[in-house]
């Protein structure tokens, strides 16, 4: 993000198309952002009158937890990695919570919960880091172990009984003034740190290095094993948080519960410009590639379509989008 | 069967595939398999020693959707791509063929069989143009046809329900000649060898190791890099829809709702032999690791383990294998 903004206005010369192409590669949020205010007109033309300040309220606040997952996955696809495991932990971590509230309580659950996704992201940046597995095999398998576990706990926790705490469901549900969802009090400050991360500091730029060219890096005295490490358990983590926040929203815990968001965060990292090949992207973009998938699939209910049109349509958007981010790169 | 399934002889190997060793050396992860494979029965006999024929014939059944899965993502793996949308073309032909054959003659199924299956090579070879005109990574455009083709199958068919010839579900029921040998497992091979056999070994299959293997050189060497891929992903297809059509003859109806197939089906390649890097592996090793997995789940419930344990067990077998060998390559390469 800190290219610099002197060369396009020196270099005069090119034509429309190579000055748009240039912001793109450049700026990747500018036409996103274009594209999502495309989609709010759109909203309002289809169904005037929609737009409001508790919609966008009900948008924002249905983007945040996708848009963490999604971190998860722009983060690790920085480094030529993804992580598949987000859905099984998230679900995970709120189902956790919800069964330890009765009993050790709320912050003890919190912190098991976030404990037990830190150990997952653990073994899984050794495995990718130190073993050299495969990210998407390693986080699949990962994600199966969990699944497994929880499903384990589900069983044990029948007799105690679970329920989402109040503190979830104010966080994750609620608004302030009916129009400012209460859990950007979270989102802002945890997108600040990513981004900060990632564009400021020496573990950000290594993410890029090891994406961009391993064997460089590697060259270059780069510790890729101990940067994946911890990169993994923060992704790890931050599913975990993101967790929380479904199920507060929903107010369901399950071990399923985020499993459906695991491929829209992949989704929403791509479309915001992230490369899934590494060394390219950005937190900023994948924010308005979650919150473009958002209002898409508010769009596609608000249409009145029934449940399989909108898959179709929804599929057939994100290749649009891609395709069209990929033609504009011209990478 | 393992030489003629195994995978690629690549001109070098072919000249030293003489002697005991190259032979062991190319099929060894596949022979370490069946090893594995062989020593799993051995254990469910000992533990139940009731384990036999019915038992093997119901493992048979119930591994063939996740088993043509696993063909259909290997060919596509073989190719330096990965299909995330498996499942949900497992799901839309699964529900056309069932729709189909609700309550029409047995005749017309087979008209239903062949028309799915020429499906299902379409429904692929959309997929692979969308992949090569866009030039947007694999994995990323199967994902958004994931949601197109179980959208699709929700169109098709809103509930679960249709029905199934009945020679469709007899095909895969019960033993052929031998009480050890279930019907479903010889189907299995019969049309894996009918189908992948004869592309192995024409151009066509010689261009889908090449193009996996080093699409440049593939390239540069004369062959079509883009064609190949499209048709790659067709065979990925056609192979997805005969793994719908076993869900139809396994269950007699059409389920809309994509199962567990896809991820599953990447597990299995990868524990199969086929690197996600493409361009190695053959079809036989990703088959008897879809056996391998059920056979220990099934073992596990004959010990009376909780099946969710069998499940942390699978993801640990998985991420273990993989771990081991990618050590083994480590220390390959150091040497």
């Amino acid at each position: 993000m800190t290219a610099d903004t002197t060369t396009a206005v020196e270099t005069a010369g090119p034509t429309m198309g190579d000055r748009l192409r240039r912001l793109v590669r450049e700026r990747p949020i500018v036409p996103l952002l274009a594209l999502l205010v495309l989609l709010v007109v759109a909203s309002e033309l289809i169904r005037p009158g929609i737009v409001s300040a508790n919609w966008a309220g009900v948008m924002v606040r249905a983007a945040i937890p996708l848009a963490i997952l999604a971190a998860c996955q722009t983060m690790t696809m920085l480094t030529g990695g993804i992580d598949l495991s987000v859905g099984a932990v998230a679900s995970m971590t709120g189902f956790v919570v919800a069964t330890l509230v009765n009993g050790p309580g709320l912050w003890a659950g919190i912190g098991i919960a976030l404990a037990v996704a830190a150990i997952v992201g653990l073994i899984t940046g050794i495995g990718v880091g130190v073993f050299k597995v495969h990210p998407l095999i390693m986080t699949l398998g990962m994600s199966l172990v969990v699944l497994g576990f929880a499903n384990v706990w589900q069983l044990r926790m029948v007799q105690t009984g679970s329920g989402v705490p109040q503190e979830f469901r104010w966080l994750g549900a609620g608004m302030f003034l009916d129009y400012i969802p209460r859990s950007l009090l979270l989102f802002i400050p945890l997108a600040i740190i990513i981004m900060l991360v990632l564009n400021r500091t020496g573990y950000g730029r290594l993410l890029y290095a090891i994406g961009d060219n391993e064997i460089a890096s590697r060259l270059s005295g780069v510790k890729a094993w101990q940067v994946l490490i911890v990169l993994y358990v923060i992704s790890a983590v931050l599913a975990g948080i993101a967790g929380f926040l479904y199920s507060g929203l929903t107010n369901v815990a399950s071990v399923t519960l985020v499993d459906s968001a695991m491929l829209p965060s992949v989704a929403a990292a791509v479309i915001g410009g992230t490369s899934i090949f590494g060394g390219r992207g950005g937190y900023a973009g994948t924010i308005v590639g979650a919150l473009i998938l958002t209002v898409i699939s508010s769009i596609l209910s608000s249409l009145g379509y029934p449940e399989a049109v909108r898959q179709i349509l929804y599929g057939g958007l994100i290749v649009l989008v891609a395709a069209a981010y990929n033609r504009i790169t011209g990478d | 069967m393992s030489t003629i399934l195994e995978r690629p002889q690549n001109k070098t190997e072919i000249k030293r595939s003489g002697g005991m060793g190259a032979v062991l050396r190319r099929n060894g992860w596949t022979l370490g398999l069946i090893g594995i494979l062989a020593a799993l029965f051995v254990v469910a006999r000992l533990i139940n020693p009731n384990y036999g024929p019915p038992g093997i014939q119901g493992l048979a059944i119930s591994v063939l959707p996740l088993a043509f899965a696993a063909v259909a993502q290997a060919i596509a793996v073989i190719a330096r791509g990965i299909d995330l949308s498996v499942g949900s073309m497992m799901a839309l032909t699964s529900v056309v063929a069932a729709t189909l054959m609700d309550e029409r003659s047995e005749g017309f199924a087979v008209v239903v069989v062949i028309g799915v299956i020429l499906l299902g090579f379409i429904l692929g070879v959309i997929n692979g143009s969308l992949i090569v005109i866009t030039r947007v990574p694999d994995i990323v455009v199967t994902l958004a046809m994931l949601f197109v083709w179980a959208g699709a199958a929700l169109l098709v068919l809103n509930t679960p329900g249709g029905g199934s010839a009945e020679w469709l579900r007899n095909l895969t029921l019960g033993s052929f000649l031998n009480q050890w040998i279930p019907k479903a497992a010889l189907v299995l091979f019969v049309v894996v060898a009918v189908i992948w056999i004869p592309i192995r070994r024409s151009r066509l299959g010689l261009s889908l190791y090449a193009i996996g293997s080093d699409p440049l050189a593939a390239y540069r060497s004369g062959v079509s890099v883009n064609r190949t891929k499209i048709l790659a992903y067709g065979l990925t297809g056609l192979f997805s829809a005969i793994a719908g059509l076993t869900l139809t003859a396994s269950t007699g109806i059409g389920t809309p709702v994509p199962g567990p197939y896809t991820l599953m089906s990447v597990a299995a390649v990868v524990l199969g032999g086929v690197s996600l890097a493409g361009g190695k592996g053959g079809m036989l090793g990703p088959i008897i690791a879809v056996v391998i997995l059920s056979l220990l789940r099934a073992i596990m419930t004959f010990l009376g383990v909780d099946t969710n344990l069998a499940t942390v067990a699978q993801g640990l077998i998985l991420v273990g294998v993989v771990m081991v060998s990618s050590l083994l390559q480590l220390r390959r390469q150091k040497v």
